[in-house]
């Protein structure tokens, strides 16, 4: 065991953890934060992204012990203050970006990964962004279209609804 | 997984010590060595991380030459290895933005995986991989499939590169996994041309040398005409045949050749 301490969603916790311990089972498992899903856990599918110093990475494919001093954000992270939805994630309901929900927490961490680096991004820009996460249900094309959305752009000319 | 405890040296010189132990190996980016652990494929006693080693992160260049840290993420050298532009180029296509966040050159070129890229830019560039102990060229690096000369607990520490003329990466990527079913890296130097290609061999990364004597005296696609190559020890899988992926070798240097810049 291994003590590690890492600012999670703004707050500092301190945990005990085995070497094995990957970020997904800390998060969900240690803090009860639910909101980071495990699609494939073979670093596939990105149902996982999480950002650790700002950078959006698989939590299943990074262990726990890794992160000791990071500053680590999840979905949890992405509301806003009064508990509201964020904006990209108000953005992913406004144009049905999801269905199921399942691939949901990580297409929003790597949505905000990339509005963070280019908050213009083109629709071709998102889908190469995305290459890395993995939807069964939408089809993509509301997704590509909620992300272009959430960063202020005009969606009307953009296909399927 | 098996249990195992996960060490975070801050320098080389730690780490090495960490090596030294019964059982213990690297831990780079994780994008590899993680899966692989999770299959039960390695049952390493200690895992030495690597993260945690400024003095290994980072590019830098000068008199002609590029040098990265053996524990730089392939999105660094993405953003930062603007002068050798082939080069960085290759690193924004390897796997996705998040796996680019985590994995390193140094994991890639120790891992020596038939069909990564990596090993493809370091043996057309003719590249030192520099370890914690020695100097290796790249000729002399890559021994077979997921082989290499590294030994036990060697940790690569720097990779440099000889910026060529022209240089260009051509990966023609396997649709699932989006490694390269075949990949051809293109170098021309003032005094020599050097072709290697990756995914193809069961031999792993090798260099075309037909293609190179025919490209150094006339660096055009039109100069790969006549050559071809044989499928024997390429290769096969469901993903593409031995004579495919033979075939694809050809076409892919020719794209080399012609976007080389
Ligand atoms: C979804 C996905 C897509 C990918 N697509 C591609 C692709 O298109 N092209 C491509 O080339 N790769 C691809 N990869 C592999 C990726 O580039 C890995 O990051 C890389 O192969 C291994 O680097 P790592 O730092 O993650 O090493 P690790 O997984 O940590 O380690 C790999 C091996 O190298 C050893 N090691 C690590 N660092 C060092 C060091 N500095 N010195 C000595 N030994 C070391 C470890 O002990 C281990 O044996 C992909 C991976 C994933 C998950
Ligand atoms: S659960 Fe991490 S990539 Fe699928
Ligand atoms: S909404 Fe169901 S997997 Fe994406």
């Amino acid at each position: 065991m291994t003590e590690v301490t890492m600012v999670v969603n703004g707050k500092s916790v301190t945990k005990s953890v085995k070497g094995n311990t990957l970020m997904t089972e800390f998060l969900r498992e240690e803090l009860r934060l639910t909101g980071t899903h495990v699609g494939c856990d073979t670093s596939q599918c990105g149902a996982c992204v999480v950002h650790v110093n700002g950078e959006a990475v698989k939590s299943c494919t990074m262990f726990a012990a890794e992160a000791n001093g990071a500053e680590v954000n999840t979905i949890e992270s992405m509301e806003n203050p009064d508990g509201s939805l964020g904006v990209i994630q108000q953005a992913f309901q406004d144009h049905h970006g999801l269905q199921c929900g399942f691939c949901t927490p990580g297409m929003v961490m790597s949505a905000a990964a990339l509005l963070k680096d280019n908050p213009k991004p083109s629709e071709a820009e998102i889908r190469d962004y995305l290459e890395g996460n993995i939807c069964r249900c939408t089809g993509y094309h509301n997704i590509v279209k909620s992300i272009m959305a959430a960063s202020g752009q005009d969606v009307s000319n953009i296909a399927a609804e | 997984m098996y249990s195992f405890d996960v060490e975070r040296p801050t320098s080389v010189a730690d780490a090495a010590t960490a090596l030294g132990k019964e059982d213990a190996q690297a831990l780079g980016g994780g994008q590899t060595l993680i899966p692989t652990l999770k299959q039960r494929l390695a049952s390493p006693s200690v895992l030495v991380s690597l993260s945690g080693i400024d003095e290994i992160k980072g590019v830098s260049s000068d008199g002609g030459k590029i040098t990265i840290g053996g524990g730089t993420n392939h999105a660094t050298v993405a953003a930062e290895a603007g002068a050798y532009a082939a080069l960085a180029d290759l690193a924004n296509n390897i796997g996705d933005p998040a796996v680019r966040n985590r994995g390193t050159i140094g994991g890639s070129l120790a891992n020596n995986d038939p069909s990564a890229c990596y090993p493809a830019a370091a043996l057309a560039s003719g590249a030192t991989i520099t370890t914690n102990n020695r100097d290796i060229a790249a000729d002399d690096y890559f021994q077979g499939m997921f082989t290499t000369a590294l030994e036990e607990g060697e940790i690569v520490t720097s990779v440099s590169f000889p910026v060529p003329e022209a240089a260009s990466y051509q990966k023609f990527e396997q649709p699932a996994s989006r490694f390269s079913l075949v990949g051809v890296f293109v170098a021309k130097y003032a005094d020599s041309v050097r072709v290697a290609v990756t995914g193809a061999s069961e031999e792993g990364v090798f260099r075309w040398s037909e293609a190179e004597a025919a490209l150094s005296g006339n660096f055009s696609a039109d100069a790969l005409e006549g050559l071809s190559v044989s499928g024997d020890g390429m290769i096969s899988d469901l993903h593409g045949s031995g004579d495919y992926r033979a075939h694809l070798v050809k076409v892919m240097t020719k794209r080399a050749v012609a976007a080389a810049s």
